[in-house]
């Protein structure tokens, strides 16, 4: 119940939905128990008594009655149905908001598919349970307990007999409901391995044919193929064992019914309606009372599914702003660190050991050194994504924590390897991070970084849309349109990682063009393998294993026969001997 | 956005973020009715025909009967003849009967529902590995067209919306007629009048059960399109959560979700509500029957016109009404449902690979790698030519180098040779045989691709490099892996070779990826070996290490590289220069740099403009 308690803001604000669905879910138990009652009084009242006249009231009666018990079951369904989507709304809105806040820390555990089928399925089982499981539990026992209670009033002794298979049934209604329910989770499983098989050899269909492996291919989908053949007869077999059964033990109370309540009738103990109101009586007991498991199951259900959403809204936030944030007139970009450790996973060992350097506005310091060296972190300690845990990290001669993060980031401007633009128009995904943008800047914008040609070019223009089922761009396109998005916020200081590594050569040309435009006036940090495209740094940095192993000008550093001259010699052996040639 | 939308959290103002992002709405599926299909799905039945189908049918028919015969023995034996007579011994006969009847109703259903299911799994399980191994032999123009969610959503959902229409939708759509019209005999047989009377509530429950439900339907279907947009958006804000971040823009992305919440809050209650107005409707329909039965029903009683007995029975058929007749609708939409899905699934089925085996296609016995292009002319669609007329030699084990810019027709070239397509005019020819007449898995098991977005299945470093020839052992994965230099990273790793790696997996980085690549390749050992070369960012040290894994792997075999880097190039023993789909020239690397054309201004090109910066 604790998951419920710590949800409760989310659902309880409409507890007027609930408390008026649940009071209709009673008008309407009620009155269905009315049923039997009325075929009961037509029947010894009516019929074999004789008294006629009374038909006209029970019909008009009856509708009344009916009509009333139609509204107050849509009511109940509706209202309660409000209930949950209501609360799903808020809840919806809030997980959102927590995972746009959460940290790149969050992030680097957390996988996709797993976030989604918690939001997903997680969202709907929870709000299904408040929405339908709760009322439902209600009306069961309010049916059954009714029910019962117009048994005993018929015929205590009756009602006591056919009320003795019920523990069997019972026993029957346990045994399959822990039977099914792992086996509902084996055909999913077995759904999830069939999926990955698909998609697996859907996207990786070139290289299928590439290796001619389609027969192979065939005979790994058949074996999941079959499985899940297999998983779903066995579960059904669960259904062909049970089911029956529980309708058989129905059965066998009717058939008591019957011979016991025959027997009172004949001896007169028991009028001939009752009897046949006993009929629907048992009915109205024996259907909830196979319901049951389900709903019992759905609870533990959704409480599981709160946790996991739980799990989610109380996920710690690392990155916390001060209370009274800095928001300078202007960030200049000076950027400093002093002494800075940062370590990712605590046995893990460090990503970045003893850091220090100074970049003033304005200049362009290079990155360089093999992956995993730690260079792409000492960029995402300017951002604040991560915090250091030794040393400091300023901009502007202040620690990055004292600012507003909002206001910090608005500053730097990103250009990653792969840039991941979002499904809309180029024109929005251009102005991404200045939203307010006017069509001029964000055409002055693309201008500069050498892509308003190429969107001109489209049908569409900077209305083409991007994503899915969008317009397919190539990566230096791609590349390009995230430039511009980094021009457009105007940022003080600029990243540019690794952002010319995966495309061809004319590309990498155009792109580094538009960069060096970019670049003028801003604190540039360069990410790159290609010695080409940092040589012209003011401070080049040559990182391994997290830590500074050279540092200098291209000059310098080419002079020191340190591992910045190794990668010189190998990249440049081919050019110069080439030269040599074409000389 | 339409102002009745009351979502809880109160209504701000208008934000200005709604239209930030785009995600086009999925079509409604419902289609028309088509014999013609429905006959062709009928058509995966008939392998069961001959017994488990006939079996499902009895045992169905079996239960259906006693299911309907029980009310009458109540009504008209039980309460009728021996109640009323107070005939103790009949009555106690009539028990054993009914007993009897519930305990073969009770094997009956047993092997109802157990056979069904077996029917409907056989069934789907055989139209997808059908779907499946048909799409395995698509070709790449095929591929090309399609993305890879839209093919994934045929062979698994379309084929499982169609489970409960062969599962339970055919024998449920016979026992639900059996069980009608079987009630309309009995209640005709019992009383004309009165059944005549009750019936009025048939077309009721249809009108219910179809149209009603329709706009139920459409109403859901509404829901579903809103919430793979709401899907969509949140699948996308978690990939692109670092960008949203660096740009500082999670208020604004807040605000966008807020609307798509708030769509999808308006789409689900207008359904929930319309779902809402079902029970009472039906409930409503069934009170009229009821009030006919007693009001009618005791008049012709009191007239002597039926026994006591019969009315019994009446209210307990009345009761069974709903059921069949709620199915049968039910049944009804999962067609359109399934017309849907089985036209995708046709669709597909009806696709023809467009590279062709011939039927007395020959084999190659030892390749040697022999290529030659007579004149081939190729092009994807009508309005591009891709290659003009090229005619090219690569003889055995040369290392060939095609270079020109993007869309100059290198991979094109590439493809030709591994047929993925088959030229327009003009031969592809390996040691004198035309492709078009030789069997397609003898050509391609001796070629092999090495591309520049290398797949990683999921599954152990051991499986993927396997991959390239499933029946290897170990040791030979272990030694392909070291003759590339893979041998040292993979063993640095958490499992070793037994490394659990998925494709969107960050345990590999792009050059290791390659390097998994090579030693799939040169498993495989193939006789041609065509090579993508990658422009994935790789640091020096590891580029390094492919360059001389490449020299290893090139090493007696055939290869042709669409290669970027120059040291690549200029190790060729033939270097082609394409352009715009025409070879401009060909030759050594030496040969080309000193004929000062094309080749000369390329190379001089790129340093230049490296240098300009």
């Amino acid at each position: 119940m604790e998951v419920f308690r710590k949800l409760k803001q989310f659902y309880w604000p409409f507890k007027k939905y609930f408390l008026l669905s649940v009071l209709f879910v009673m008008v309407v138990t009620g009155i269905t128990v009315i049923y039997p009652i009325v075929l009961q009084i037509t029947i010894d009242d009516v019929v074999i008594a004789g008294e006629y006249q009374l038909i006209p009231v029970l019909s008009i009666g009856f509708i009344i009655i009916m009509i009333i018990k139609g509204l107050a079951n849509y009511l109940q369904q509706y209202l309660g149905d409000l209930f949950g989507i209501k609360s799903v709304f808020i809840l919806r809105d809030a997980l959102y908001k927590k995972l746009q806040r959460l940290s790149f820390t969050y992030y680097d555990n957390a996988r996709t598919g797993d976030l989604m089928s918690r939001l997903t399925m997680d969202v709907e089982g929870f709000r299904f349970f408040l929405a339908a499981g709760f009322r439902e539990l209600i009306r069961v026992m309010v049916l059954i307990l009714i029910s019962l209670g117009v048994m005993f009033y018929y015929s205590v002794p009756l009602a006591l007999v056919t009320m003795a298979v019920m523990p069997f049934l019972a026993v029957v209604v346990y045994r399959f409901d822990k039977e099914v329910h792992p086996a509902f989770r084996r055909i999913r499983k077995s759904l999830g391995r069939l999926n990955t098989r698909i998609q697996e050899n859907v996207t990786g269909m070139n290289t299928v044919k590439s290796l001619s492996k389609e027969d192979f291919e065939i005979n790994r989908f058949t074996t999941n193929n079959t499985n899940y053949k297999e998983v779903n007869i066995t579960t059904s077999n669960i259904w062909a064992r049970y089911f029956p059964l529980m309708e058989f033990i129905g059965n066998i109370s009717m058939v008591t019914l019957l011979i016991y309540g025959g027997y009172l009738v004949i001896n007169g103990s028991l009028q001939l309606g009752e009897l046949v109101a006993f009929f629907s009586l048992v009915t109205y007991i024996l259907g909830p009372l196979m319901h049951l498991g389900f709903i019992v199951n759905q609870f533990s259900q959704a409480k599981a599914s709160g946790e996991r959403l739980l799990e989610i809204l109380e996920a710690k936030e690392d990155i916390e702003e001060e209370k009274h944030p800095l928001v300078p007139e202007r960030i200049k970009g000076h950027v400093t660190f002093e002494h800075v450790h940062l370590t990712y996973i605590a046995e893990d060992d460090a990503a970045l050991k003893d850091i220090s350097f100074d970049a003033p506005p304005g200049k362009v310091i290079g990155l360089i050194g093999p992956t995993g060296a730690g260079k792409t972190s000492i960029t995402q300690l300017i951002t604040r994504f991560y915090e250091p845990d030794q040393g400091r990290v300023l901009v502007d001669n202040k620690p990055t924590s004292t600012y507003s993060l909002k206001w910090l980031r608005k500053h730097i401007g990103f250009v990653l390897q792969e840039s991941f633009l979002f499904s809309t128009t180029i024109k929005e995904n251009i102005a991404y991070g200045n939203p307010d943008a006017s069509m001029e800047e964000i055409i002055a914008a693309a201008k500069r970084a050498q892509a308003h040609d190429f969107i001109m070019q489209m049908p569409k223009g900077y209305d083409t849309l991007l994503g899915e089922r969008g317009m397919g761009l190539s990566g230096g396109q791609k590349q390009r349109i995230a430039i511009a998005r980094a021009i457009l916020i105007d940022p003080s200081i600029l990243v540019l990682d690794d952002a010319t590594s995966a495309v061809d050569m004319e590309t990498e040309f155009l792109i580094q063009k538009a960069l060096k435009e970019v670049m003028d006036g801003r604190t540039t940090f360069i990410i790159a393998h290609r010695i080409s495209s940092l040589k012209h740094a003011d401070e080049i940095l040559v990182l391994d294993s997290g830590e500074i192993v050279e540092r200098g000008t291209h000059e310098e550093l080419i002079q020191q026969n340190g591992p910045y001259r190794r990668i010189y010699d190998i990249q440049y052996q081919d050019r110069d001997s080439v030269m040599q040639a074409v000389e | 956005m339409a102002k009745s939308t009351t979502a809880g959290a109160g209504m701000k103002k208008e934000s200005p973020h709604l239209n930030r992002f785009y995600y086009p709405l999925d079509q409604a599926v419902e289609k028309p009715f088509n014999w013609k299909q429905m006959l062709r799905l009928l058509k995966y039945v008939k392998p069961y025909s001959k017994r488990l189908l006939p079996a499902a049918i009895v045992a169905m028919l079996i239960s259906t009967m006693v299911r309907l015969i029980v009310p009458v023995i109540i009504g008209t034996w039980v309460i009728d003849r021996a109640i009323s007579n107070q005939d103790v011994s009949l009555l106690t006969y009539l028990i054993i009967l009914v007993s009897v009847l519930y305990l073969i109703s009770y094997v009956a259903n047993r092997y109802r529902i157990k056979w069904v299911n077996i029917l409907g799994q056989r069934i789907i399980y055989d139209l997808r590995k059908n779907l499946f191994s048909h799409v395995q032999r698509l070709s790449h123009n095929f591929f090309d067209k399609r993305s890879a969610g839209s093919i994934l959503v045929r062979i698994l959902n379309d084929v499982n919306s169609l489970q409960e229409l062969f599962t339970n939708g055919i024998i449920n759509l016979l026992m639900d007629i059996v069980m009608l019209t079987g009630i309309i005999i009995i209640l005709f047989a019992l009383s004309p009048p009165l059944a005549l009377a009750v019936l009025v509530i048939l077309p009721i429950m249809f009108l219910i059960s179809t149209k009603l439900r329709r706009t139920i339907r459409r109403s859901w279907q509404d829901v579903r399109i809103q919430k793979s947009r709401l899907n969509s958006h949140l699948n996308e804000s978690m990939q692109g959560i670092r960008i949203t971040q660096s740009f500082s823009q999670e208020k604004e992305n807040a605000e966008f979700f807020n609307g798509v919440n708030e769509d999808n809050y308006e789409k689900e209650r207008v359904a929930m509500k319309r779902s809402a107005y079902f029970g009472p409707f039906v409930e409503m329909s069934n009170a009229i029957g009821t009030v006919i039965l007693i009001s009618y029903g005791a008049h012709l009683i009191i007239s002597g016109n039926i026994e006591i007995g019969i009315f019994v029975s009446f209210a307990f058929y009345l009761g069974m009404f709903w059921e069949p007749i709620s199915r049968l609708g039910q049944i009804y939409n999962q067609l359109l449902v399934a017309m849907a899905s089985s036209e995708r699934i046709f669709e597909f089925l009806d696709e023809q690979p467009n590279v062709e085996e011939k039927k007395d296609a020959k084999v190659f016995e030892e390749m040697k790698g022999h290529i030659v292009f007579d004149k081939v002319q190729f092009s994807y669609n009508e309005d591009r030519i891709a290659l003009h007329e090229i005619s090219l030699e690569m003889k055995p084990g040369q290392t060939v180098a095609l270079v020109g810019h993007t869309g100059s027709g290198k991979s094109t070239i590439a493809n030709l040779i591994s047929r993925f397509y088959d030229p327009t005019k003009g031969k592809v020819l390996i040691d004198g045989h035309n492709l078009r007449d030789m069997r397609l898995d003898s050509l391609r098991t001796n070629i092999s691709v090495v591309l520049q977005d290398t797949f990683i299945f999921s599954g152990t470093i051991l499986d993927n490099i396997r991959f390239g020839r499933p029946e290897a052992s170990d040791e030979e994965v272990f030694e392909a892996a070291k003759v590339v230099g893979a041998d040292d990273f993979i063993r640095r790793l958490a499992h070793g070779y037994h490394t659990e790696v998925e494709e969107r997996g960050s345990i590999l980085s792009a050059g290791e990826r390659q390097l998994l690549s090579f030693a799939r390749a040169l498993l495989a050992d193939p006789r041609i070996l065509i090579l993508d070369e990658a422009t994935a960012s790789i640091d020096t040290e590891t580029e390094v290490k492919i360059q001389q894994a490449l020299r290893r792997l090139l090493e007696g075999r055939t290869a042709i590289m669409i290669a970027h880097r120059l040291s690549t190039i200029r190790e060729a023993d033939n270097i082609i220069v394409l352009e715009h789909g025409r070879l401009l020239e060909q030759g050594s690397h030496d040969e080309l740099m000193k004929k000062k054309g094309e080749y000369y201004g390329l190379v001089r090109s790129q340093f230049e403009m490296l240098d300009s910066l």
